[in-house]
């Protein structure tokens, strides 16, 4: 299946395919029957498709019950999929069985609060050698070895493995669960808005900290945020998802200078920038619509500055636009007309 | 404490670390939890060492003398001019001995039916917990049932069915186990129902679900991250519940369905006592009755301390 604007799948880590995610959000059957009322699902993500390339940060942004985070669970196997495929160097991750064990170890996760991501309960040095206690890595006293090695990349020290979480500030937990993540020596990690917990002046040293383990061991990052400024430092290439469709993949730069659907353009306008000192702010104007019940045809139409009537109807395909994509009819006119000016 | 030198940096030993925790200064500023834990300390350690502190051993039929029945506390007996402190009962047994090992035996059913109980409780709930669906609807439904009906009637509807099961010959041997059982069946749903509830919380937690990426077995996740974030609430109603155990043993013992009346608990030694109430014997009762009372409240007030130690809203 050929998919609009990525390059040949040899490049791809990491390959979705109209990935779905639907949650159940009946009431239960006693209510149901009692009060009449009907299932209702929840669709968290749509047959979402996108290439994540070997050695670059993906970002995917979106305002909160957009998806981004469903499709983090489903990518390490928190969450099973309604359908679709997520496809891993090549293997495709389902079950439970030793291919899919060999794979685990491929890739981690960070997450987005370090006071709940680190047993308080275990020693530093416990939690950051679980992954290679479970995946078997190293025995004996090359565990600690280990353990202070990656206590030092991540610049605390090796002392530190002696102590608990409760003993540390929340940028040096992240630190911990950084240290962590890179224990099971994956290639590809899940970061889930890695520092939305942090104070402003932490998270630029953890942003760089990750950039540069980044270009030390070689990792591919997805990192997903609803920090556009964040995404701006760390991101390649960024995909834009709303209310569980992706509506824009681009190149970083390309996004930030010239983005394309309207709903990219809305959400750029929003952010607070230097730059933009003096000028005003445009707000994002109306919410984002109740996920259970979405509006039909293109889910922005509502709140689309360049709505028509097909928006109402149809949902727009995924016009390919440079590197990327970009799903909006009007987009996809006004690009038309460009290249063939009459 | 205050002020920081490389000393004080230095990770301490395991003792230190204990007395220095916030339950053991919690500890060390409440009298009422000092004094509770005294007089459990006092009782306990009383219990423990009943042989070789009491005067004469209660179990012991070649030692006793009927004639000896029914001495007042601290008073010559009329017919063989023994003194006893307490007392003695209606078959002349030293009433302060037979506390001690009566506290012995309650204690022993008390602690063995609330771990009992913990065990299971614990297991069910952090099955249901963690597993949720279905098992978790079974198992708590089955709890809701069970708590339905007071749970000294459970225990004894258990005590009964267990009887029935066990050879005649057996039962007064076997009698202090299916008391354990019986209570710590009764006792089961309060434990699977807090444990269930502490694993709901800490299962969405990220540390489980980083455990659960890398693909780290449910049993292992279970054991290792979760039972021991979730142990604080349980060991608050695991002392509280210590008193209730007792009591409850103490309940089946007056009924008359406990341990053999041969190895009197301190239930036992009330129901003998209250039968003598009216004839003026009142040494009987009133001094197992304060033993009893005494081992409960301080218990209980530990619990409470605990409770109020372990909350964070409190502190």
């Amino acid at each position: 299946m050929s998919v609009p604007g990525c390059r040949p799948m040899a490049e791809a880590l990491l390959s979705i395919r109209n990935l779905s995610c639907v949650f159940d959000v009946s009431k239960p059957w006693l209510n149901r029957v009692i009060e009449r009322d009907e299932r209702r699902f929840l669709t968290a993500v749509a047959s979402v498709t996108f290439d994540i390339r070997r050695g670059e940060t993906f970002a995917l942004v979106g305002e909160s019950g957009s998806g981004k985070s469903t499709i983090a669970k489903m990518i390490v196997g928190l969450q099973p999929p309604s359908g679709g495929e997520i496809i891993f160097d090549g293997t495709p991750m389902r079950g439970q069985g030793g291919d899919m064990r060999r794979l685990r170890r491929r890739f981690q996760m960070i997450f987005q609060d370090p006071f709940a991501s680190l047993n308080p309960r275990w020693r530093v040095g416990d939690i950051i050698a679980e992954p290679i206690r479970t995946f078997g890595l190293l025995r004996g006293s090359a565990v600690e070895r280990e353990v202070e090695r990656l206590l030092d990349v991540v610049g605390l020290s090796g002392r530190d493995r002696e102590k608990f979480p409760h003993e540390f500030s929340g940028g040096q937990r992240q630190r911990i669960a950084i240290a962590r993540a890179l224990s099971s020596r994956p290639e590809f990690i899940v970061c889930d808005e890695p520092t939305s917990a942090l104070d402003v002046s932490v998270q630029a040293q953890i942003l760089n900290l990750m950039r540069d383990l980044q270009d030390e061991f070689g990792l591919t990052y997805l990192f997903i945020s609803h920090d556009l400024s964040v995404v701006r430092h760390m991101a390649n290439r960024i995909g834009v998802l709303y209310l569980g469709r992706l509506v824009e993949v681009a190149e970083g730069k390309t996004l930030f200078r010239d983005p394309s659907h309207p709903y990219t353009r809305m959400l750029l306008d929003a952010v607070p920038d230097l730059e933009m000192a003096g000028r005003r702010r445009r707000r994002v104007e109306g919410e984002i619509p109740n996920p259970i019940d979405p509006p039909s045809g293109c889910h922005f139409h509502p709140r689309c500055p360049l709505v028509e009537p097909r928006c109402r109807n149809e949902a727009p395909p995924e016009f390919p636009r440079g590197d990327g994509m970009a799903a909006c009819f009007a987009v996809d006119r006004a690009a038309t007309k460009e290249a063939a000016p009459t | 404490m205050a002020g920081i030198d490389p000393e004080q940096m230095k990770p301490r030993g395991r003792i230190y670390r204990m007395w220095d925790s916030d339950i053991a200064w919690s500890f060390r500023h409440s009298p009422v939890a000092m004094l509770a834990g005294l007089v459990a300390l006092i009782i306990v350690l009383a219990a423990a060492l009943a042989p070789w502190i009491a005067p004469f051993n209660p179990y012991d039929p070649a030692l006793l003398n009927l004639m000896d029945g029914f001495t007042p506390p601290m008073t010559p007996n009329a017919f063989t001019g023994n003194t006893y402190w307490l007392g003695t009962d209606n078959q002349g047994r030293d009433i302060f001995s037979t506390i001690l090992y009566g506290t012995r035996i309650s204690l022993f059913v008390g602690i063995s039916a609330v771990l009992f109980a913990m065990i299971l409780g614990i297991t069910l709930g952090l099955i249901a917990g963690y597993r949720g669906g279905w098992v978790d609807s079974l198992l708590m439904r089955v709890a809701d049932v069970q708590l339905s009906f007071p749970s000294i009637l459970i225990a004894l509807l258990i005590f009964g069915v267990a009887r029935g099961f066990i050879p005649p010959a057996l039962r007064e041997t076997m009698a202090i186990w299916v008391l354990i059982v019986a209570i710590g069946l009764s006792d089961w749903v309060q434990y699977a129902r807090v444990v269930r509830g502490a694993t709901m919380v800490e299962k969405n937690k990220e540390y489980v679900q980083a455990a659960r990426v890398i693909g780290a077995h449910p049993a292992k996740i279970l054991v290792r991250h979760i039972l021991p974030n979730v142990m604080g609430p349980v060991l608050v109603i695991a002392t509280i519940g210590l008193a209730l155990a007792i009591i409850a043993e103490a309940t089946l013992s007056f009924l008359g369905v406990g341990v053999p009346p041969t190895q009197p608990s301190l239930g036992t030694l009330i129901r003998i006592g209250q039968s003598f109430l009216f004839s003026g014997e009142w040494w009987i009762l009133l001094f197992p009755a304060i033993a009893l009372l005494a081992l409960a409240l301080s218990v209980n007030l530990l619990g409470d301390w605990l409770r109020d130690a372990l909350n964070p809203r409190l502190r």
